[in-house]
């Protein structure tokens, strides 16, 4: 379990990671956090000629709150976000999500870009960003475009992402006043990917509602104004939408009752929490 | 019959001292075999593994990986066979057992060649440049299955997958179920599992051409029965084999007997090389291929009285060891044999006992080692006994218990258990256990609508294996032909040196378990000395130490075997001690006494000599001792006399020593997830007398831990077609502390009559009695007769989950199965007519527009091809080869392919039906397919290559529609599963 | 240090508890193997090589990570600590290194070091856990031996004990 051979490369500015994301294409990797890239190097799974660290890029690293929406740069780490002050305030939705993401040893170092940019379907960032319409900041030499996270996850671990493209950050709606979000998931051990992972954004009796861990992609739908009978029916079209399968740990019908009940679960409280 | 157990005066045994092993081990200064330094010059091996559960190798390109720097060789089945033997089988069938795969591969992660370089990371490179042609082979991983007649059969030479088969009769047992009032029966599956210790295998071995002998350090556990099987294979007398052990090794609960056919291997390595070679195995490595617990088929009779009395026991045992008998197997099956009653008092006893292969990996020793199979069988049979007949499951229990003051008890299949009250353990637990209060909570818990049980376990667990039990496999006649086998030598050595210090050897091979400190404490206690004047030695060298093929750390030996013969040495010396002191005192040595680091006469302590001048005396002054008082270094070879052979009726005293364990748990199920919580969980131990508390305690809580995995969250999980899917530990999964509660442990002491210090073993008892004790508390909520392990939530949400609403009228009937089976189906208008069409998928050219990413598609035949295909899917890019044949052609209206991808991330097979019928604008081409995927990496890989496979299936046919110049349906497959307008 | 080739050796420099120490390292060898093999510290062990186990969790810039899932280079001009800095002195232990052994929170030892690198750091940040906060973030490391009983006693010690020290300055 070694990896095999590639230059490393490490970019002290932006232009140093597009110009080498230019010369390598699709035969280099961005190493962040490197939570789940290292395991796939270590495992063969993934052979670039070249390693781009980008940890060293003193303008990835804030987390902008400046505008109308918040920033995260690629190189802030998972627990960076959870421990920033105004986390609460500004993303309830990720306040509750973080904590379920890996362990403490792997917040750490793991970065919240490079989890999107890994786009694992069980994973909790991408869900939330889903479920938040954030948008994710794509740059190379050729320019800047902003993609809409409904938009950016097209397959299982597979994204909009040009190969010559660095994810230089994601921008992430504030909280609305008056809204209340919710998080919800199960994995088999405390840490482990979700089976069945839920995210409720209710905003006056507007539902919007997304699942991560069943398709190929995180899903999100949204429910508009529904509740009692009409909430229990959309929950079940979207979990029979979700063309969910069997697996090890769960079944295709499990995971189906999951998204119904835990579903509705998540979207009481954020009901309850509405601010 | 009791006879007295001598308890020495002084006061270390008993006390949870500090580990002596801790100081070095919390400052990073363990010495772990890959801690230890190598000579310069050392190579390192890394190891091709099979990526197919069966097929036939043919052939082998190593040319590439040898020409690469650094390598120094490649070694194929072929060299093994060459500079090898066979490792020897333990049943009598004409079958071989390699290290290594020669000619065929058996299961996935079969070594397949072994690369040899100046690193690891160069050993790994090289890896990927061997090329291995391999036709596959039908696969069978199911042990009932594996009986079928039809079955593919592993190995040719058995003609069946069968390797052996013995049938058991003890009392009358067609009688007594004639006559009882009701039969109670259960059929249950037990899983593959392990307890994966954290440091994986480690080996370096060395050959000597000039002695033509080998040396091999490697963190092996023994039993050194293993040594003989390992020389033999290597080819030279025992005294040129010579096995060293690190002084720590990252525990083991067994799995590390499993190293050995690696040793043979890397010696081999060493020898083609002549240089030393160090291999340690990776995780990946280790989970998919080191070594498991066998699964188990059982169905297990009872006739039992209208009180509850169970009058006999039918067993019929189908033991899965996988794609070779590795030796000892199958032990696994026989640990148990005379413990088949477990705590009850059963006199009748029918017993049908099968060994299959299958192909997956070998078994081997693992904690519990057949006491979870068998337990599970019988315990969850006494809970459905209480259902089926409406008793109370505690007086079900306390009414076959074998009864006060019965002890030694013979059980019906020959066990002698040796000491205990069961009882009075049992009646205690419930008291102080408070499981009053226990019913009290699952009457509240359900009034209340929640979905609460309770579980209990009465486990007896044995300890000290009798090396004879692995022969009750055979007959009568053939052990009678091959003379008997039994006892368990254990040994133990003390030393003392020219400065009076006393050391202590022994061949217990600790993985973690505190042996140094626990000799320390026996040796201390002994000669009236401190634990910290003791020096304990446990690394073994099987070239200058005391050792049998007993030695080793298994069948929870240590404290009652080598712990007793590291009493009996050190009684040994202290007697000659005991004599030169009483010269020197002036009085009868039975008046000597040794405390507080000095030797004195009884009742006048001032006449006394120093402990360490004393020890000192046979190496300065001789001449002074009569040489039968000679004391330098006593040796003790301990094989107790209750260690018989099998009778010719087939009894056997399995083990030597037989600890009693009651478990009682109460657990919540959630009503949404499925998920288990264990709410209370007391376990109550009769382990004989106990020398340290605290390793006692760490004994159960580990074993706890364990045996939650195995019920809760592990299993070694195999598809259909042999794929392995639980190989990352993200995929087989480890209980963390968010996951395991902490029992309440309780205990009685019934000192062991049969061992010097009436100790008996401790640490598989809770990987026996555990797993069942959470299914019975699990069926008990769920009101279940029939429940397997692992109790996933998935699982246990079946039976709560009421139906299911219905599936919206487009969607594709759902796919079962743990493997992962890709199934679907679409259509497409093409402007060709059929013919052409035809044409085109007959045709290599086509073949190579089509498939995505194929760069070289090679005709074999009309109907078989071959393509290298270059893919990217998410992150991972990789080369594959794909092996496609056509069959049931019906020119020109229907073809099947069937394909065989193999790459990076690994294998997916599959079949696809296309049909073509001639419309107006052309041909409608509707196909449907199946796929079976395999991943590498089954986490990421699997996934991926779930992936992959849509990407391939979409982008094939959508080429195939694109070249004949049509538009697929729009309300197709594609529609469906991609969503997106695919 | 911007673009280090694949099939050469570099200079890889950084502070290994409190000491400048410098190595060579492709740019594809494992922290885990630079540590142990390059620099013989093996204190640090390797129990997955997939960032699972937590057996080889070291402190880089003052934060808990899995050597394992770290290059050699990576680590480049960074501050590091390993298990074989956290005694005091040789011969002593720390706080909470005395109370794994008086918990007999080790068995066979091999985890322990990742497990006390991670406590060292979040008891130094929580001073005053609960035990479920404890066990949560535990969750981040297998032990096979001990079934976590006495590490969590053990860490619940050690951090009562370091909270006494604290309050007596």
């Amino acid at each position: 379990m070694k990896p095999a051979r590639f230059d490393y490369i490490r970019a002290v500015d932006v232009a140093e990671a597009h110009a080498a994301l230019a010369e390598f294409g699709n035969d280099a990797r961005v190493l962040a956090g490197g939570q789940t890239l290292m395991p796939m190097l270590s495992m063969r799974l993934v052979r670039p000629k070249a390693v781009i660290d980008i940890m060293h890029v003193p303008t990835l690293r804030g987390i902008d709150a400046g505008g109308s929406d918040i920033r995260v740069g690629a190189g802030v780490r998972q627990a960076e976000l959870l421990a920033w002050p105004a986390l609460g305030e500004a993303l309830p939705l990720l306040k509750a999500a973080l904590p379920w993401v890996g362990h403490a040893q792997t917040r750490s170092r793991g970065t919240v870009c490079g989890s999107v940019a890994h786009a694992d379907p069980s994973a909790e960032i991408p869900l939330c960003l889903l479920a938040l319409d954030a948008s994710i900041e794509l740059s190379s030499r050729r320019g800047r475009r902003r993609v809409k996270a409904a938009d950016f996850f097209t397959g299982m671990m597979t994204t909009a992402r040009a190969e010559n493209e660095l994810i230089e950050a994601v921008h992430i709606p504030k909280m609305q006043q008056g809204a209340g979000y919710a998080f919800r998931e199960f994995g088999r051990r405390h840490g482990d990917f979700a089976i069945v992972a839920c995210a409720a954004i209710v905003t006056g009796t507007n539902v919007r509602f997304a699942v991560g861990g069943v398709a190929d992609t995180p899903a999100l739908r949204d429910f508009g104004a529904v509740d009692g009978t009409a909430l229990a029916d959309a929950l079940d079209a979207f979990a029979w939408d979700l063309d969910a399968r069997d697996d090890l740990h769960a079944t295709a019908r499990y995971r189906r009752e999951l998204v119904r009940q835990m579903g509705r679960a998540v979207i009481e409280e954020a009901r309850r929490c509405r601010g | 019959m009791s006879k007295a157990v001598s308890v020495p005066s002084a006061q270390w045994c008993g006390q949870s001292v500090e580990r002596v092993e801790d100081a070095a081990l919390l400052t990073g200064r363990g010495r772990f075999i890959d801690d230890l330094g190598v000579k310069a010059g050392t190579l390192h091996a890394a190891i091709l593994r099979s990526p197919h559960a069966h097929a036939r190798i043919a052939a082998i390109r190593v040319q590439a990986a040898r020409m690469l720097p650094g390598v120094a060789a490649v070694l194929t089945g072929a060299e093994v066979t060459e500079l090898s033997a066979s490792l020897v089988v333990g049943v009598k069938a004409p079958i071989e057992c390699w290290p290594i795969a020669v000619d065929r591969v058996r299961y996935v992660g079969e070594p397949v060649a072994v690369v040899v370089a100046s690193s690891r990371y160069v050993a790994e490179d090289a890896l990927d440049l061997i090329e291995v042609d391999y036709e596959t082979l039908p696969v069978v991983v199911d042990p009932v299955a594996a009986l079928d007649p039809t079955a593919p059969v592993l190995h040719e030479g058995l003609k069946s997958n069968l390797a052996s088969e013995r049938l058991f009769r003890y009392g009358d047992p067609e009688k007594a179920f004639a006559e009882a009032a009701h039969r109670v029966s259960v059929t249950i599956r037990y899983p593959r599992n392990s307890c994966t210790p954290m440091e994986t295998y480690g080996i370096v071995a060395e050959y000597d051409a000039a002695e033509d002998a080998y040396d091999v350090l490697a963190n092996f556990m023994g039993p050194f029965s293993l040594h003989a099987v390992m020389a033999r294979a290597l080819k030279v007398p025992g005294n040129r084999f010579r096995l060293r052990t690190p002084p720590d090794s990252g525990g083991s609960f067994g799995v590390k007997q499993g190293v050995f056919p690696y040793i043979v291997l890397m010696g081999v390595a060493a020898r083609a090389t002549g240089r030393p070679v160090k291999w340690i195995e990776d995780r990946l490595e280790h989970l998919t291929a080191s070594v498991s617990a066998t699964n188990r088929v059982t169905t297990l009779d009872a006739a039992v009285d209208a009180d509850g009395c169970v009058r006999a026991l039918a067993w019929d045992q189908i033991e899965d060891v996988g794609a070779h008998i590795r030796a000892p197997e199958p032990a696994t099956l026989y640990r148990m044999h005379g413990n088949l009653t477990g705590a009850y008092d059963i006199r009748h006893v029918s017993v049908r006992n099968r060994v299959v292969l299958t192909n997956k990996t070998p078994t081997g020793l693992n904690r519990g080692f057949g006491g979870p199979q068998v337990y599970y069988a019988l315990e969850r049979l006494m809970q459905r006994i209480a259902v089926e007949l409406k008793l109370d499951p505690v007086e079900v229990i306390r009414r076959n218990l074998i009864p006060s003051g019965s002890f030694p008890y013979r059980t019906a299949t020959g066990a002698l258990l040796d000491s205990g009250d069961y009882v009075h353990a049992f009646e205690t637990a419930l008291r102080d256990g408070g499981f009053a209060e226990l019913r009290e909570r699952r009457t509240k818990a359900r009034a209340e609508g929640r979905i609460y049980g309770i579980g209990l376990t009465a486990v007896v667990e044995p300890s000290v294996s009798n090396m004879g039990y692995i022969t009750t496999v055979l007959s009568p006649e053939e052990r009678r032909k091959a003379g008997p086998k039994n006892g368990a030598q254990a040994t133990a050595t003390v030393t003392l040196d020219p400065l009076g210090g006393v050391s202590v050897h022994v061949a217990s091979v600790p993985q973690g378990q505190g042996h140094r400190t626990v000799l320390a404490q026996i040796v201390a206690d002994e000669l009236g000395l401190k634990p910290s004047d003791i020096r304990v030695v446990a690394e073994l060298d099987t070239a200058r130490d005391a050792w049998s093929i007993a030695s080793g750390n298994y069948s929870s030996r240590f404290a009652a075997a080598t712990g007793g013969a590291a009493k009996l040495a050190a009684e040994k010396i202290k007697a000659k001690l005991a004599r030169m002191a009483a010269s020197q005192l002036n009085v009868a040595a039975d008046e000597i006494e040794f405390s507080g680091g000095r030797v004195c006469a009884r009742g006048n302590p001032d006449n006394a000599i120093p402990f360490a001048r004393l020890a000192a005396t046979s190496h300065w002054s001789p001449g002074l001792v009569p040489e039968e008082n000679q004391a330098l270094r006593e040796t003790v070879f301990w094989s107790p006399p209750e260690l018989t052979p099998p009778t010719k009726d087939d009894e056997i005293n399995s083990s030597l020593c037989h600890g009693f364990i009651f478990d009682f748990c109460g657990v919540e199920i959630d009503p949404v997830i499925g998920a288990v919580r264990i709410d209370k969980y007391i376990t109550m131990h009769d382990c004989g007398r106990i020398l340290h508390p605290g390793m006692v305690a760490g004994q159960v809580t580990g074993g706890f831990a364990h045996a939650v995995g195995a019920a809760l969250y592990e299993e070694y999980a195999y598809a259909e077609d042999g794929s392995f899917l639980t190989g990352t530990f993200a995929d087989y999964l480890v209980p963390t502390a968010m996951e395991v509660p902490e029992p309440v442990i309780l205990h009685v002491e019934t000192p062991s009559p049969f061992t010097p210090l009436g100790t008996k073993g401790v640490g598989e008892g809770n990987c026996m009695s555990t797993p069942v004790c959470i299914a019975n508390a699990v069926a008990d909520a769920l009101g279940i007769a029939s429940i397997d392990l692992p109790l996933t939530p998935a699982k246990i949400a079946g039976h709560i989950h009421g139906a299911e609403s219905a599936p919206p009228p487009t969607r594709p009937a759902p796919v079962g199965g743990k493997g992962r089976t890709l199934r679907g189906a679409g259509e497409a208008q093409v402007n060709v007519p059929p013919e052409t069409v035809w044409r085109m998928l007959l045709d290599p050219k086509t073949l190579e527009a089509i498939i995505p990413g194929a760069h070289g598609v090679t005709k074999i035949s009309d109907t078989h091809f071959r393509a290298e295909v270059t893919l990217s899917v998410g992150p991972v890019t990789g080369r594959y080869k794909a092996d496609i044949k056509l069959s049931d052609l019906h020119e020109p209206r229907a073809v099947t392919l069937t394909g065989v991808v193999t790459g990076a991330l690994g294998n997916a097979r599959g079949a696809g039906r296309v049909r073509l019928t001639a419309i107006e604008t052309g041909t409608k081409v509707v196909y449907d397919y199946d796929a079976e995927i395999g991943g590498k990496v089954a986490s990421i890989g699997g996934r991926l290559l779930d992936g992959a496979a849509k990407v391939v299936i979409k982008q094939f046919f959508a080429a195939l529609v694109r070249q004949t110049g049509g538009k697929a349906e729009k309300r197709g497959f594609f529609g469906r599963l991609f969503g997106k307008g695919a | 240090m911007p673009r280090l080739s694949a099939d050469q050796r570099h200079i890889v420099r950084f502070t290994l508890n409190g000491r400048a120490i410098e190595g060579q390292a492709e740019p594809r060898m494992l922290l885990t193997d630079f540590l142990r093999h390059e620099l013989g510290f093996t204190g640090t062990h390797v129990g997955c090589e997939h960032g699972v186990c937590g057996a080889c969790t070291i402190e880089i810039n003052g934060v808990p990570a899995r050597a394992c899932l770290t290059l050699a280079v990576q680590a480049d001009g960074a501050n590091i600590r390993t298990v074989e800095g956290l005694a005091p002195a040789q011969g002593q232990l720390s706080v909470l290194q005395e109370a794994f052994r008086r918990h007999h929170a080790l068995q066979c030892g091999f985890c322990t070091a990742g497990i006390l690198m991670s406590l060292d750091n979040y008891l130094r940040k929580e001073p005053d856990p609960s035990e479920n906060d404890l066990r949560e973030f535990l969750s981040g490391h297998i032990c096979r031996c001990t079934g976590y009983v006495p590490i969590v006693a053990a860490a619940m010690d050690a951090a009562r004990r370091l909270r006494e020290a604290s309050s007596d300055v």
